[in-house]
């Protein structure tokens, strides 16, 4: 696919990468030259010096054969003129980030009016799942599939749960729990296990499981399963806005700690349940102030990084409260995972996670089409949502008797209302929606998971 | 710096050599000679210590700009090395310098030769010389980025730093997004010309083997031929074709891929193709008038004249009289053209057209500097601002290029000739073009220089080609060390 990109900020940058990676032609536009040779030395990728809002500059770049104009430049405005010229003068799909909550509630009615095929939304996607892992504080990640219905959960198994040397299949005996364990972290090393791997306490365990069956797999486990009651949000930016928007419709109390006092004001005038609060956070003293003790969530959502991961641990040495973090810039991610710091979020990746899936789709327009992706457990696993509309290969044989390639797990099976754990002797069926988890980078289609020949 | 990777590439680069290396022992073995033998063992020895060096895969595949460098340096000097085994497994060539000077000769597209008698060569050898043009024009790690699965995987694609320091000019840019379609997008560009020529020179009446050889080395812009008068005794129409294909190859290669995208208007505007084409009809104009009196009519200057200016200023060497005759104006303005080059991105050498127009630009706005000493001002070409790097790169290469000629120039001047060969010898090597005046005219060659010497104008043909700054990286200290 050749795809266009204006704006090579940090959401531009991963985007570019993980496009590259995948084998498609990716020019990249940019007004700051310094980017576009730092980027077009480091990755296989073309690079133009301009306004991406231009047409010669679009032109240049290929707009007449391009297939996929993305636009993730810092300002919403012109990345919605970026997507509407590309719809104009060419013919390709347009993606458009836009983020400022002004505009947020009339997306829809943007789309429509300007021909845009998509508008992503990096924060507010950032926002509901911090929602989501609030709601549910006991997991550490939360992604759905099928409008929600489904969920892959992720959490860490501690020693209190009895499940430490247990093999997976004696799981539904001793426990009677409908769920499927499809991704197991341990250390550095991940696992797509099948029946005779044994857990063991420390384990980062996702699995696969309908919103009520997931809480009474907790219950059995003795974990939390009711939403917290209160939550300390440290940054009014503009997830922080959202998120406390979110949180307070789900009837959650919200204390919002900013240090800027016009937005302060700002937050105050449209959030007017949240408790606001104007202050230094790297004061102890005012944290304390706030309510850090007595918080049964602590969300830093602050503009640094760094200062995020650092009132983490902070919170974490002082309360019990669910903890979250959003970490923008992804270089140093690998030294997180040692630290604990509860949740991270990365805003940055779920707009690629997003766009690649979109991308991915685009490619494979028979047969299945990839309607949700993720990639967790650090960019090693995707777990991926397949519609599937036509019989092939995939749909010919009951589950026992597929031959698939290693380190796949078709974990759900979704047939109209009905949400299946599969079994070997269930099949797979036209109009199903199926969740295949897989160490393998890159499936377009339901039919890649089978072994060849 | 990444040493595995180094000699992971170096590998493969062997092991390309010695599969094109067969191409000139089947040629060899249609005419049944015995330097097929020599032609084989060759790509054998190649195929062996590629084998040996890319057996076992590097982990760490990262390559950054320093990697790419050497790794250019390193082959082409490996390629050389190996390049010069045939002719010395037949024992036409019995020195070893000499047998890796020619070689060098071949890829770094400069035909300067020091055989004597080129016609008792065998046509194996012949056609492996020849071929050495082509594949040195467009450049083997280009070459190599087309055929290998190199790019990929979470390392990051910073193979382009193979084709920078590889293709000539002060700023290399991808035509497509991939590097790997860049390299072969201008591989079949280079293949479709050189198809071409074949196919015209054959209509002229040439042989299959004069022809093949003959497009070779108009088509690296090289220069060896298989004659020993060069291009003299060939008809005019095969002159004529040469003339037009020599500076066809010396025009950038974007300029045809813009073509082939349909976009003329764009391709015609390209200004450093506009004023290579403005000096080539100059100085075509000039030499005309000047030697009229020498040749016969109007027509038979203007052809010499054309062919002579064609093939000197895309430093191909290829020559159809003896321009050393000339009057001084005609042979002072080829000497030159020897400095100006052909375009950037093309198979040509020198210090090329663009190179030039930017010095050109930054010395006008020097100048309006010193009347306004506070005015900001930029230099552009077409219609884009040329990064201050690419200034700043462009001065110092000049800097480093009158440096090397003034060093080399010393070196071989111990071997006690006059100033206009040691002049145009190193003119002649560094920009890659082959003969030069005097006693390196078009009629004699570099045979009578020293070994030394030869050693010298080696490196100097390297540098010329790679553009000196990947040759002279191998002479840094701190390239070698780990850290």
């Amino acid at each position: 696919m050749r795809i266009i990109l204006v704006g090579c900020g940090k959401v531009g940058r991963a985007l570019a990468r993980q496009l590259s990676e995948e084998n498609h032609n990716v020019t990249v536009i940019d007004t700051n030259p310094e980017k576009i040779t730092q980027l077009t030395e480091e990755l296989d990728v073309l690079g133009v010096t301009g306004n991406g809002a231009s047409n010669a500059i679009l032109t240049e770049a290929g707009m007449d054969h391009a297939d996929v104009l993305i636009a993730v430049t810092g300002s919403d405005e012109l990345n919605l003129l970026c997507c509407m010229f590309a719809k104009k003068t060419g013919h390709c799909h347009a993606i458009a980030r836009v983020r400022n909550p002004m505009y947020s509630h009339q997306l829809d009615f943007i789309k429509q009016q300007l021909g845009i095929s998509t508008i992503i939304n990096p924060e507010l996607t950032a926002a509901r799942e911090i929602s989501r892992l609030l709601r549910f504080p006991a997991a550490s990640q939360i992604d759905t599939f099928a409008e929600g219905r489904v969920r892959l959960i992720k959490f860490e198994l501690q020693p209190q749960h009895r499940l430490d040397g247990v093999a997976l299949r004696e799981i539904p005996q001793k426990l009677g729990a409908d769920i499927l364990i499809c991704a197991v972290e341990r250390e550095q090393d991940v696992w797509i296990p099948d029946g005779n791997f044994v857990l063991h306490s420390g384990d980062l365990v996702s699995f696969v499981a309908t919103q009520e069956k997931a809480v009474a797999f907790f219950e059995m486990l003795h974990l939390p399963t009711h939403p917290v009651r209160s939550a300390l949000v440290v940054g009014g930016g503009v997830i922080g806005y959202y998120l406390t928007k979110e949180l307070l419709e789900h009837g959650i109390a919200v204390r919002i700690v900013d240090k800027d006092a016009s937005r302060c004001e700002v937050l105050a005038t449209d959030l007017p349940k949240a408790t606001v609060l104007h202050g230094d956070v790297a004061d102890r003293q005012f944290l304390r102030e706030a309510g850090l003790e007595q918080t049964e969530a602590f969300v830093s959502l602050t503009e640094l990084d760094e200062e995020n991961i650092l009132l983490s641990l902070f919170a974490k040495k002082h309360t019990n409260a669910k903890l979250v973090a959003k970490v923008n810039r992804l270089e140093f991610d690998d030294v997180l995972d040692g630290l604990n710091v509860g949740s991270i979020v990365y805003p940055k990746y779920m707009v690629c996670d997003f766009v690649i899936q979109y991308v991915r789709a685009l490619q494979n327009d028979a047969g299945s089409n990839l309607k949700t992706l993720y990639r967790i457990l650090d960019d090693r696993v995707e777990a991926l949502e397949f519609t599937v509309q036509e019989e092939s290969a995939a749909t010919a044989a009951p589950l026992m008797k597929l031959k698939l390639k290693p380190n796949q797990l078709i974990c759900c099976i979704m047939r109209g209302n009905k949400v299946i754990i599969p079994r070997g002797a269930d099949r797979i069926q036209v109009g199903d929606s199926v969740i295949v988890v897989t160490l393998e980078h890159g499936l377009k289609d339901i039919r890649d998971i089978l072994a060849h020949g | 710096m990444n040493f595995g990777m180094i000699r992971y590439v170096l590998g493969w680069v062997l092991l390309c050599e010695g599969a094109l290396l067969l191409l000139p022992a089947a040629v060899s073995l249609g005419c049944g000679e015995s330097a097929v033998w020599a032609l084989l063992g060759a790509a054998a020895l190649c195929g062996a210590f590629g084998g040996l060096l890319v057996c076992r895969k590097p982990k760490n595949r990262v390559m950054y700009q320093r990697e790419g460098f050497v790794i250019t340096a390193l082959a082409w000097i490996a390629i050389s090395i190996m390049g010069a085994l045939p002719f010395l497994f037949t024992g036409d060539i019995k020195n070893p310098v000499d047998a890796l000077f020619e070689t060098v000769s071949g890829f770094t597209t400069t035909g300067a030769s020091i055989l004597m008698d080129v016609e008792v060569l065998p046509r194996g050898l012949l056609f492996w010389r020849s071929f050495t043009h082509w594949i040195g024009g467009m450049g083997v790690l280009v070459f190599l980025l087309t055929v290998l699965p190199m790019t990929g995987g979470h390392a990051g694609g910073s193979h382009v730093n193979l084709m920078k320091a590889e293709s000539p000019g002060p700023q290399v840019e991808k035509l497509v997004p991939k590097v790997k379609s860049t390299a072969a997008i201008l591989y079949g560009i280079y293949i479709a010309l050189t198809a071409m020529q074949i196919v015209l020179l054959l209509a002229g009446g040439m042989t299959a083997f004069e022809a093949v050889t003959t497009a070779f080395g108009t088509a690296g812009t090289g220069g060896f031929g298989i004659r020993n008068d060069s291009i003299a005794s060939y008809s005019p129409y095969l002159q004529s074709v040469v003339t037009v294909f020599m500076i066809l190859f010396g025009i950038n290669f974007n300029v045809y891929f813009l073509l082939l995208l349909g976009k003329f208007k764009k391709a015609f505007s390209v200004e450093e193709v506009r004023w290579y084409f403005g000096i080539i009809a100059a100085a075509i104009l000039f030499i005309t008038f000047d030697i009229r009196t020498m040749y016969s009519g109007f027509g038979e200057a203007l052809r010499h004249a054309a062919f002579q200016v064609g093939s000197i200023i895309t430093t191909t060497g290829f020559a159809t009289t003896d321009f050393d005759v000339w009057p001084m104006a005609s042979k002072t303005i080829l000497v030159m053209l020897m400095f100006i080059g052909a375009c950037a991105g093309s198979t040509g050498g020198g210090i090329k057209v663009s190179r030039l127009v930017i010095l050109h630009r930054t010395f006008r706005q020097e100048r309006r500097r010193h009347l306004h000493p506070s005015r900001i001002s930029v230099t552009t070409m077409d219609g884009k601002v040329i990064p201050p790097d690419v200034v700043r790169t462009t001065n110092v290469f000049m800097v480093a290029y009158v440096l090397i000629f003034f060093w080399s120039m010393l070196l071989i001047s111990l071997n006690g000739f006059d100033f206009t060969t040691n002049f145009t010898a190193i003119a002649a090597t560094l920009n890659n073009i082959g003969p030069g005046l005097a006693q390196v005219g078009p009629t004699c060659n570099f045979a009578a220089f020293s070994g030394f010497s030869k050693l010298v104008l080696i490196f100097d043909m390297l540098a010329g080609r790679l553009e000196l700054f990947p040759l002279l990286l191998l002479f840094t200290r701190d390239t070698w060390r780990r850290f």
